[in-house]
């Protein structure tokens, strides 16, 4: 397609200063688009910002806690201010507990929850009614193969994984008629400091861990580049009919039963 | 340019989704062999392509005869000497309960919509084989995921392509073939008036209860079409055996 496929959208994508967050800003800042990237880590996102910026790309960085309303309403007014709009959000902030129901704390399921579910309700809630007043946006939120379908030891992650998937389904009827679209990336295994996080929560050799997790029909873990060009897909006008969808980037890996 | 040197075959590529299929892919650079059953429309699709720069065939060849999906494989290997990309778009529908449903009508739509789509993916899979690469797109359909009314054949069909979908992902990631399908609403198409012709309803009736969906409107085939360039593009890498539901928000709740 000739052109760059976001040019004059801004994005705001939360957890973007590493893994998929991280990718996906460098994918849209090369396609266009002003990145508002924000994260709890500011090194990190001070330097996504950097390696943005020396590409030619425009980008902020903005420390905070999405699972704060407050201060969400601040990442959504510093975006505004920076750049005066906003076109797209990646609700990308996510973390893992690897434990049973019997095993995880009641601390460790309120926090899973608390970053992988509200944090999006949290942040639409600012953005929808900018998105409302403009012709509209794309919402895209990050779920999970394990949003579709269980996996062991892991009960608030699915529990939340599998909250974002309907969350999205029920603001993509909400909205649609605003010609925002919400749609969410159920990605597989995928080569970040999250699923390298899981091997010593579970206590497994990283080298095992990954091993097993290639097991799919590709025969590989994705990269984050992947995950950031299927969220660029949604993104841009390509996907102008596609709202409500959970959009399965694996490998093939939810393709049987195992 | 996003699918160049790249050979696409796209079935049913005379009208509607294929067509604008067939024409987006060119614009990207792909070699299209185009099928189908009317030899005057699919010569003027592959006109089209060829006079906006591109390189495009027609190859009359129906779905349901394995001989002719050889054939179709094999004249595209002779003219454009590879084959990355099989689009399974032929498809047609009939507005019938399991009570008025005639058995003809039944293996009319299991043939060309199901087995059509075996037929192909055994021609062409060899070659992707040989190759190490290959992508396989399949034209499902909303109703391959949810059942709708008075079309028990077509939902049977199209449910059919979205599992076996997912069994060939199965079958051929390790040799490098991803397998994906889409599923759209209802898009503006010859099928959506002939549609209402056949439910006896008024266009304008049938045309707003389509719309009734989050986006409030049909779709284009230009938008399944940008669909299917995502599945075809390596911008999918690491997608195989998905749905891709391209439909308004309609099955969203």
């Amino acid at each position: 397609m000739a052109g760059k496929q976001l040019d004059g959208k801004t994005a705001v994508i939360t957890g973007g200063a590493g893994g998929i967050g991280r990718a996906t800003a460098l994918l849209f800042a090369s396609e266009g688009a002003a990145v508002g990237i924000v994260d709890l880590n500011p090194e990190r996102g001070q330097e996504v910002v950097r390696e943005i910026s020396i590409a030619g790309g425009r980008a902020i960085f903005e420390s905070a806690n999405v699972t704060r309303s407050a201060d969400c309403r601040r990442v959504v007014e510093r975006t505004l201010h920076e750049f005066g709009g906003i076109h797209i959000l990646f609700n990308n902030a996510g973390i893992i507990r690897r434990a049973s129901a019997v095993e995880i704390s009641e601390e460790d399921w309120d926090a899973v929850m608390a970053v992988n579910v509200k944090s999006v309700f949290l942040m639409s809630r600012e953005v929808i009614p900018i998105m409302a007043r403009a012709e509209g946006g794309s919402i895209i939120n990050t779920a999970s193969g394990w949003g579709l379908a269980g996996g062991a030891r892991a009960v608030a992650y699915c529990a939340s994984k599998g909250a974002v998937v309907l969350l999205t389904k029920a603001m993509a009827i909400d909205h649609g008629r605003q010609k925002i679209r919400v749609n969410c990336i159920c990605p597989g295994d995928t080569d970040t400091a999250m699923l390298r996080s899981e091997a010593r929560q579970l206590g497994e050799a990283e080298d095992r861990f990954l091993a097993e997790s290639a097991g799919r029909p590709l025969g590989r873990v994705g990269k984050p580049e992947e995950i950031a060009r299927a969220a660029l897909y949604l993104a841009s006008d390509a996907a102008s009919f596609v709202t409500g969808a959970a959009l399965v980037v694996d490998g093939g890996g939810l393709a049987g039963s195992g | 340019m996003r699918l160049e040197h790249k050979v696409a075959l796209i079935t049913g590529g005379t009208s509607g989704i294929g067509e604008a299929t067939a024409v987006l892919f060119g614009k990207e650079g792909a070699s299209v062999t185009i099928t189908g059953r009317d030899e005057k429309r699919g010569h003027a699709v592959a006109e089209k392509i060829t006079n906006d720069g591109g390189k495009a065939i027609f190859i009359r060849a129906d779905v349901r005869n394995a001989e002719e999906c050889r054939r179709a494989v094999d004249e595209t290997l002779r003219v454009f000497a590879r084959l990355d990309i099989l689009f399974n778009n032929a498809g047609v529908f009939y507005p019938h309960t399991t009570l008025d449903c005639t058995e003809e009508e039944w293996d009319l739509q299991m043939d060309v919509n199901l087995k059509g789509t075996f037929l192909m993916a055994k021609a062409a899979l060899p070659h992707m084989i040989e190759q190490r690469c290959g992508v396989i797109i399949n034209n499902s359909s909303g109703w391959g995921i949810a059942g709708g009314d008075a079309a028990v054949a077509y939902c049977a069909s199209k449910g059919g392509v979205v599992l076996l979908t997912k069994a060939m992902a199965i079958d051929h990631g390790r040799q490098g073939i991803r397998v994906n399908c889409i599923c759209p609403g209802d898009v503006d198409t010859p099928m959506l008036p002939e549609d209402a012709r056949l439910r006896g309803l008024k266009w304008e009736d049938y045309l707003a209860g389509c719309a009734n969906r989050p986006l409030g409107r049909i779709g284009t085939t230009d938008e399944i079409a940008k669909a299917a360039l995502f599945l075809a593009s390596g911008d999918s890498s690491f997608m195989t055996g998905a749905a891709l539901v391209v439909d308004g928000g309609g099955l969203a709740d």
